[in-house]
This record gives structure tokens, C-alpha cells and sequence, in this order.
């Protein structure tokens, strides 16, 4: 990502720009990022507009209306697709730990993985699950609203530069076996047994717009809600709140909290550091 | 003089030590809000709150996503998130990719902060061994804010202030005491 700096004396009419710009996605193509937190969506749609060498967000706006391959461009630099694997693996730990054996006493499991992005996340937990014996009485699902991350998802292939790191992480959120044993590197690519992928369900789903389509038992949404508004993060905790059965888990990214959201009354604290919660049984 | 409404302090290598000469030399009561973002590695716990919180000259914490920005309180960028300064006065984090290979970037905090606090606002580099902050040295001068660099030749890496200071947008360099004894000046 570049970095040039971005000279508008007058903020007011970027503002102004951007909020036209994000109802004419939103009224065109059904893409709300109005709700978002408008320092990060400012400063990506500002790269965006620079790297095609327009001069206002206007103009990008414009661009956006007639070429729909703009757009494509602008989803993916609004979509939130840095991850890895086992990222905070004391989160993991936690999941194995104090989740994993309320989960063991259910037939079966219906776990969301909202807002996947590359699916790292999801090889990671897929793992997890292999390892304690659930994986074969899961149902995953893994959704993301932008379509072109789902792909690299599905595939399951990383780079094996990463590879390292992820060992590292593996380890730390309480691996039981050697990471290799989970992948296949050829090249410079690790690609995961596609074994993996067999209780997998990738799907496009828009965590704004959308509603809740299955009734779960574990939802895994990190670092999504950090770019919303808090508007926005209630109508998502809401939505988790109506798709987990009642005892079901919820986990969110570090930073992350249902504290102080319109659901708070309708959890326990699991695990305040990796924020885990658990909506009551009532 | 201008009302200062916020302080950004850009820093990496040897920034610990740095910080904790600055934030010491602070007057107790010191009000304006200082919001730092420090190179750390990702996946160190954030004791670096802790540590400058027990000097006692002023506030310091973890800097949470929609938090508002208050006087008498300095805050820090969490390890492994970009913090940025909405128009409410409040922080957004991301984990949107590493700038200058930092995460957070130095150049995120004091861009947003820039645009926000415009003229009111003070920009300071400290040591560090990259060139992350100098772009947003430059939105800080373009903007009107005030702009400090610690001098180079005792920084204990002096890349970073260097960098900043062949911007061009850099208009005093000082040592770390000074800069606390500046910084103390402004208040009434």
C-alpha cells in the first residue's frame, strides 16, 4: 500500500464526498458501508482514488456508478483481509480449553465463522475441532461479503513464507500433533488437507445487510466489529444473538466487546481477556 | 500562541527509555491529551501502559476502540492495530496491512490526527531505526500544527527523527528534556 500524503484543506467537503459516494454504493449495489468508521474508510478510499489518479472522491464516485470493475477494486480495499493462522493463539487455547468440552456434549455443532475473509481462521479452528473429536459432527460455515477472498479461501493455500509463524502459533494455542502433518508444501505454497474442507461451507453473506440464515452454537467473528460504528456493531450483535442457541459462544477479536452493546444482558463472560461470551441459558 | 487539543509521539526503537525521560519531565497535571503510537512486537503483551502509568505524572492506557479522547490522559496504540483519530474526537483501530512494516503505524496516527485537529495539534518523533512518521510529519506542517523532532545525535537510533527531519517539515529539534520542558511550557 502506498502511503503519499493526501493534501484536502477543506475537510468538510471530503466529508461531504465520501458519505455521497458510500449511498451511491450502497443505493446501486446494495454494499452499506455507511456505518463504518470514517477515518479507515476515508483514508482507503482516498488510496484508492489515487492510485487511479483521479482527483476527487467525487470523480471516484462517478467511476464507481459506470464501471462496475471500480467497484470490485473498492470492495476489496474495504474488505478486512489480513488474518492468519491461530491469530492470538491464547484465543484458541481459550476455545480448547473452556468452550470445547461444553461443545463435546452436543450431537451435533453448527459453527459460524462471520466475516472469514482468506479463511486462515478457519483451517486454524477446522484443526482444533480434528483434534478434539468434534470435527466429524460439525457443520461450519465460513462467510464473507466479498466473493474474491471467499475464493482464496476455499482453496486453502497459503504461502510458506507464513508457515513458520503459524507453527509458532499452532504450538501456542495448544496443538496437540506437528503442524506439518496438516499440510502439504510444494513450491513456495502450503496447501491444507483438503480433508479439511469436507464440513466447510464457504458462502457469501454480508454481516450488514443480510439476516441470520442457521441457528449455531459457535460464532467466530475477529476484528470485524472494530470497524464499525456503534450503531452498526449492535445490529451485528444482534444478529449473533439470534443465531446462537441459548448456551452457545460467541468470540470476538482482542479489542472487541459486548460491553456496553444492546445485547450485554444476554451474556456471560466466558473469558474477558480473549473475549469469549456465552449467551445465557435463562 | 496557539491552544494545543492533542500531542501525537511517533517512536520505535529505543522508545521505551525515550517515553519514560518525556513522559517523567511532565508536570503533574499536565493536560493535553498525548496519544503515542510505539513500534512493538505483535505479540507482546501491552506492559508499556503499565510501566509509564506508574511514573505518576499523568494518566496512561491502552488506547480502546471508540474511546474518547480525554484531557490528562496519554494513550497508546494497542501492539498489532493501527490506531486512528476519528472526527468525534474518539479512536477506530484496524488491522488493515502494516505501513512502513509497522503495526501500528506512525504515520496512520498522526495522518488521521492531523485531519482532525488540524493546527491545534503536535506532532513529535522520537528514536526509531525506519522512516515511518515523516509522511505524517508532513500532513502535520501542511495542516498548521507544531512539529518536533528529537535530535538525532542522541536519539538512540536516528533514522526515524532523521527522517522526518529531511521532510523538511520539521520545526524544532530537541533533546528529550527539552521537549518535556516545552511541552510544560504550554500550559498556564
Amino acid at each position: 500500500m502506498t502511503n503519499s500524503v493526501y493534501y484536502e484543506k477543506d475537510d468538510s467537503i471530503l466529508q461531504l464526498e465520501m458519505e455521497l459516494l458510500l449511498e451511491a454504493v450502497f443505493r446501486q449495489y446494495g454494499y452499506d458501508f455507511r456505518n463504518y468508521n470514517k477515518a479507515h474508510v476515508k483514508r482507503r478510499l482516498v488510496y484508492r482514488m489515487q492510485q487511479l489518479k483521479l482527483e476527487s472522491l467525487s470523480e471516484l464516485q462517478h467511476k464507481i456508478l459506470h464501471h462496475p470493475q471500480v467497484l470490485a477494486l473498492v470492495l476489496k480495499d474495504l474488505s478486512i483481509n489480513v488474518t492468519e493462522m491461530y491469530r492470538d493463539p491464547a484465543f484458541y487455547l481459550s476455545l480448547r480449553k473452556e468452550v470445547i468440552p461444553i461443545l463435546r456434549t452436543y450431537p451435533f455443532l453448527r459453527i459460524w465463522h462471520a466475516g472469514c475473509a482468506t479463511g486462515e481462521e478457519v483451517y486454524s479452528f477446522a484443526i482444533l475441532l480434528k483434534e478434539e473429536g468434534l470435527y466429524e459432527r460439525s457443520q461450519i460455515y465460513a462467510t464473507d461479503f466479498n466473493t474474491e477472498v471467499l475464493e482464496t479461501a476455499k482453496k486453502g493455500i497459503y504461502p510458506v513464507s507464513k508457515i513458520k509463524e503459524y507453527t509458532l502459533n499452532y504450538q501456542d494455542a495448544g496443538g496437540k500433533n506437528s503442524f506439518s502433518d496438516f499440510y502439504t508444501a510444494r513450491y513456495d505454497a502450503a496447501l491444507f488437507d483438503p480433508e479439511l474442507k469436507k464440513n466447510i461451507v464457504f458462502a457469501e453473506h454480508n454481516l450488514v445487510t443480510d439476516s441470520v440464515f442457521a441457528e449455531t452454537h459457535l460464532i467466530i467473528c475477529r476484528n470485524v466489529l472494530i470497524y464499525f460504528n456503534r450503531t452498526l456493531q449492535n445490529k451485528v450483535l444482534e444478529l449473533f444473538n439470534e443465531s446462537l442457541i441459548k448456551g452457545g459462544f460467541l468470540g470476538l477479536g482482542s479489542k472487541e466487546n459486548i460491553m456496553f452493546s444492546t445485547v450485554q444482558d444476554q451474556f456471560l463472560i466466558t473469558n474477558p481477556n480473549e473475549k469469549i461470551f456465552q449467551k445465557k441459558i435463562l | 500562541m496557539q491552544a494545543f487539543e492533542a500531542i501525537v509521539i511517533g517512536s520505535s526503537a529505543g522508545g521505551l527509555h525515550a517515553l519514560k525521560t518525556l513522559i517523567k519531565g511532565l508536570k503533574p497535571g499536565f493536560d493535553i491529551p498525548i496519544i503515542i503510537a510505539q513500534h512493538l512486537s505483535p505479540h507482546s503483551e501491552n506492559y508499556m501502559a503499565h510501566f509509564l502509568d506508574q511514573l505518576n505524572t499523568i494518566k496512561v492506557k491502552e488506547a480502546d476502540e471508540r474511546e474518547k479522547i480525554l484531557a490528562g490522559h496519554a494513550y497508546i496504540a494497542p501492539p498489532n492495530f493501527h490506531l486512528l483519530i476519528e472526527n468525534d474526537r474518539t479512536f477506530s483501530l484496524t488491522v488493515e496491512e502494516k505501513v512502513n512494516y509497522a503495526r501500528p503505524s506512525i504515520d496512520i496516527l498522526f495522518e488521521t490526527a492531523a485531519e482532525v485537529f488540524r493546527e491545534k495539534l503536535i506532532g513529535i518523533i522520537l528514536t526509531g531505526a525506519n522512516h515511518d512518521g515523516a509522511n505524517g510529519i508532513r500532513k502535520i506542517r501542511f495542516f498548521g500544527g507544531f512539529t518536533i523532532a528529537q535530535n538525532p545525535s542522541s536519539a538512540e537510533s536516528d533514522t526515524m527523527p532523521k527522517a522526518a527531519i529531511q521532510t523538511g517539515s520539521i520545526l524544532k529539534t530537541m533533546e528529550l528534556e527539552e521537549i518535556a520542558v516545552f511541552l510544560n511550557s504550554l500550559l498556564n
